[in-house]
């Protein structure tokens, strides 16, 4: 019964009776357009799934900051904005180099064009999360900043509302958590992209995959573009420097 | 018994390369990306789902024979209903009928050759199994005794028992859930035969279009808000902790904006089924094409809008609570209209009581019980004598299996031909649909009874003066076990000595009936092209163009 070398009569060998179709076509679609179209509204709904999954934090966010703003400020105020700020300068230059290698396969640049600006995006999101474990998370852990592993309530420094400053802290770690956790698969897309593309085979006529990734890293950095506010400057650190 | 189809080509199945002999071995089907074999993988692991959670609930049934208990200690009583919940929702209703018919059926009745994305759909069969894995592991190692519904800050902090393994089974299962979901819409929006316009869609595409709305928008929070749990549960510390600020009911509005859509995630596709079943048996076009269709959608979206009707007695807002009564009542309109529509078709139809029909005329009447009920605990003031009582626990299971299960059993006995090609013996379907109606009706309609006169669910013990009730309830369950069990066996049977199907043995309409039972790999030799409206049943010929 057990007969696996028939797994060649399988519908798998449906894929080989289709190799007279472009590379990368599946057999299920009926053309290419049709599997273009398919695997672009595939993503777009994947990432409504993931704006529902981060949405539950959001919510809770919110709840909680309006509960409890003065210690939301405070704990905000605990973190580093400037490292927060380079990070997001970081993310956005990481998208306009997606962006510029979506481009240079559009227009046909050679593979060495794609691979550069695909090296160039992984570059900067290794930076991003660089950046946030050893500067910023390494600090608070530290600082006996993380709630559940050696939180640390300081009432006198704090105030009033110091027991509730390790709610921020909670949703600071959940929250930048879960978006490095979508980097760091992030950047093992990238990696699949630039084997893809050493091996030649994106072209002016099949982009596809790079353009459904795009999505997917643009997606992230805007998650962060949401989280940098809401985490780093609702305490008005700049502010209180100026003397408030 | 039936007759061949017309379209029967006089070969036997066997001889026919198909989906079932076009491989062997059992890494042609573990590795397969056919969406009818997924189907069938998520076939026999939900049956074996369905049986592990059904023999939690024979065991309780068996234990409340008495009133102080006749079989187990009160906490084991615990986990037998929290383990009954959790794999019967999360392991058997959520995926049941999107994850079986739907697999095999919606390339069909679209008239596609696979789903859009084929690998995708056998990594969710392998999520759902991790998943699977992680909560049966919980089950022999301790069980879980927070009730499906894992309310902090019981589930968080006091339950001593195996709370993260089946937190993290229900969340690694809801990705399944998400990418199933995923792939069906997609797959509706893309792959269309032509002339296969929206309107002329399989009402069953609707409702599990819909119901993959609700897999898309709902199953991500319920994984986000698991995971804060689990979370919560490992660190000691989280954000439904009050010893920071937290608020444990956080968790039920967000577990509820989930699980509250969740029974629709259960009952859709029974309805979209049930559309199908009462057309084909009485032979006529359904009764109001668009308001069928329509309504669908109309109670994937307020089904996202009612989740506060599980808080009526939480301290929620009493206008809060006034709002959500309203929105509650108002999502019974389009359940209301399906019912009158499959009424309406029935009218001056050509009926014949083949199994399915049992099934689909049986659902009508429970689901009608299931959802009336559902109104008096809709109303703020009747849910507070009635909340936590058994009437709630008979008002779900008319829904959920008086409905849903119902509706899945009558399509798995409708496309059974389609399936595997072989017909099963109709006189003992039709004796299962009766004895599954009966041993319903005995072991739910007592809880009903039970609830109202205030006897409390979850409980392991219970004032004398039930004990009729439970024993009538226990001796329905009992019949009801082995209502489900009689299918088991002629299901089996059938693989190998049913009589031959033929494509078409229901003279049903529908793209799915135009091809070989069991079909070809590849479902159609070429793409049809549809000319005519779902549920032509006036118009003998196949709608289809050829060539």
């Amino acid at each position: 019964m057990t007969t696996p070398i028939l797994i060649q009569e399988s519908p798998v060998a449906d894929l080989a009776a289709h190799t007279a179709h472009p590379a990368g076509f599946a057999h299920q679609f009926e053309d290419m357009d049709q599997q273009h179209a398919a695997g672009n509204l595939g993503m777009w709904v994947f990432l409504i799934t993931e704006i529902m999954f981060f949405g539950g934090l959001f919510a809770g966010y919110i709840i909680y900051r309006a509960l409890y703003l003065p210690a939301f400020e405070r704990g905000s105020r605990l973190l580093n904005v400037n490292l927060g700020a380079t990070n997001t300068v970081v993310l956005i230059a990481s998208s306009l180099t997606m962006a510029l290698a979506i481009h240079a396969a559009q227009a046909g640049k050679s593979k060495g064009t794609i691979i550069f600006y695909l090296v160039l995006t992984m570059i900067l999101g290794a930076t991003f999360l660089g950046v946030k474990f050893i500067f910023e998370w390494r600090r608070d852990y530290l600082e006996a900043l993380v709630p559940g592993i050696n939180f640390v309530v300081r009432p006198e420094e704090w105030g009033p509302m110091a027991s509730h400053v390790q709610m921020f802290f909670c949703f600071y770690f959940f929250m930048t958590g879960l978006h490095a956790l979508h980097m760091i698969v992030g950047i093992g897309i990238l990696t699949v992209l630039i084997i893809m593309a050493a091996r030649g085979r994106f072209s002016d006529e099949y982009y596809f995959p790079l353009e459904v990734s795009g999505l997917y890293w643009h997606f992230v950095d805007i998650v962060w573009i949401f989280l940098f506010p809401l985490l780093y400057l609702i305490g008005g650190t700049y502010a209180m420097k100026g003397g408030r | 018994m039936s007759t061949p189809g017309p379209n029967d080509h006089d070969v036997p199945a066997e001889s026919r390369v198909n989906y079932l002999n076009a491989s062997y071995g059992i890494r042609s089907w573990l590795l397969t990306t056919d969406h009818k074999r997924i189907a069938l993988l998520y076939l026999a692991s939900i049956t074996l789902m369905f049986f592990v959670g059904g023999a939690f609930a024979v065991l309780m049934r068996i234990h409340l024979i008495e009133p102080q208990g006749a079989l187990v200690e009160p906490e084991t009583y615990n986990k037998l209903f929290t383990m009954h919940g959790v794999v019967m929702i999360f392991f058997f209703l959520i995926p049941s009928i999107p994850a079986t018919l739907g697999n095999f059926l919606v390339p069909m009745m679209i008239g596609a050759r696979d789903l859009a994305f084929p690998k995708l759909n056998l990594l969710s069969w392998y999520i759902f199994i991790v998943g699977a894995i992680f909560t049966l592991y919980a089950a022999v190692t301790g069980g879980i005794d927070t009730g499906w519904t894992f309310y902090t800050p019981y589930s968080s902090t006091y339950a001593h028992t195996q709370v993260v393994p089946v937190a993290l089974g229900v969340f690694i299962t809801g990705f399944s859930s998400i990418l199933t979901g995923l792939n069906f819409v997609v797959t509706i929006h893309k792959m269309r035969a032509p002339g296969l316009t929206w309107f002329r869609l399989p009402l069953f595409i609707w409702a599990i279009y819909a119901t993959s709305i609700i897999f898309i928008l709902g199953t991500p929070v319920l994984a986000i808000t698991i995971f804060l749990l689990g979370l919560e549960r490992l660190l000691h510390v989280g954000i439904f902790d009050p010893a920071i600020g937290g608020d444990p009911l956080l968790f039920q509005h967000m577990f509820w904006f989930y699980s509250h859509p969740a029974v629709y995630i259960m009952i859709l596709p029974g309805m979209g089924v049930m559309s199908e079943l009462i057309t084909c048996f009485s032979k006529k076009r359904i009764f109001g094409y668009s308001f069928v269709g329509f309504s669908s959608m109309a109670i994937a979206v307020i089904s996202f809008l009612v989740w506060g009707h599980h808080m009526f007695v939480t301290g929620q807002s009493i206008y809060a609570g006034l709002i959500f009564s309203v929105l509650s009542f108002l999502v019974a309109i389009p359940s209301a209209v399906k019912v009158f529509n499959w009424t309406a078709t029935l009218y001056k139809g050509s009926i014949s009581y083949q199994a399915p029909m049992l099934y689909a005329l049986g659902f009508i009447g429970l689901f009608t019980m299931g959802g009336l009920t559902g109104l008096f605990l809709a109303s703020l003031a009747t849910d507070v004598h009635l909340n936590g009582t058994y009437f709630i626990v008979a008002h779900f299971h008319y829904i959920m299996v008086g409905g849903a299960v119902m509706a899945y059993l009558g399509g798995i006995h409708f496309w059974w031909p389609k399936i595997t090609g072989r017909l099963y013996p109709d006189g003992w379907a039709r004796f299962a649909a009766l004895i599954i109606f009966v041993g319903f009706n005995l072991t739910f309609f007592p809880q009903f009874m039970m609830g109202y006169l205030g006897m409390p669910r979850r409980y392991a013990v219970y004032p004398a003066e039930f004990q009729v009730l439970n024993v009538m309830s226990s001796a329905g369950a009992s019949i009801l076990g082995i209502g489900y069990l009689i299918p088991l066996v002629y299901f089996i049977w059938s693989m190998r000595y049913g009589p031959v199907a033929g494509p078409n043995p229901w003279g049903a309409k529908g793209l799915e009936w135009e091809t070989p039972s069991p079909p070809p790999t590849e479902n159609f030799e070429e793409i049809p092209v549809v000319t005519e409206e779902a549920y032509d049943y006036a118009n003998p010929h196949p709608g289809v163009a050829r060539g």
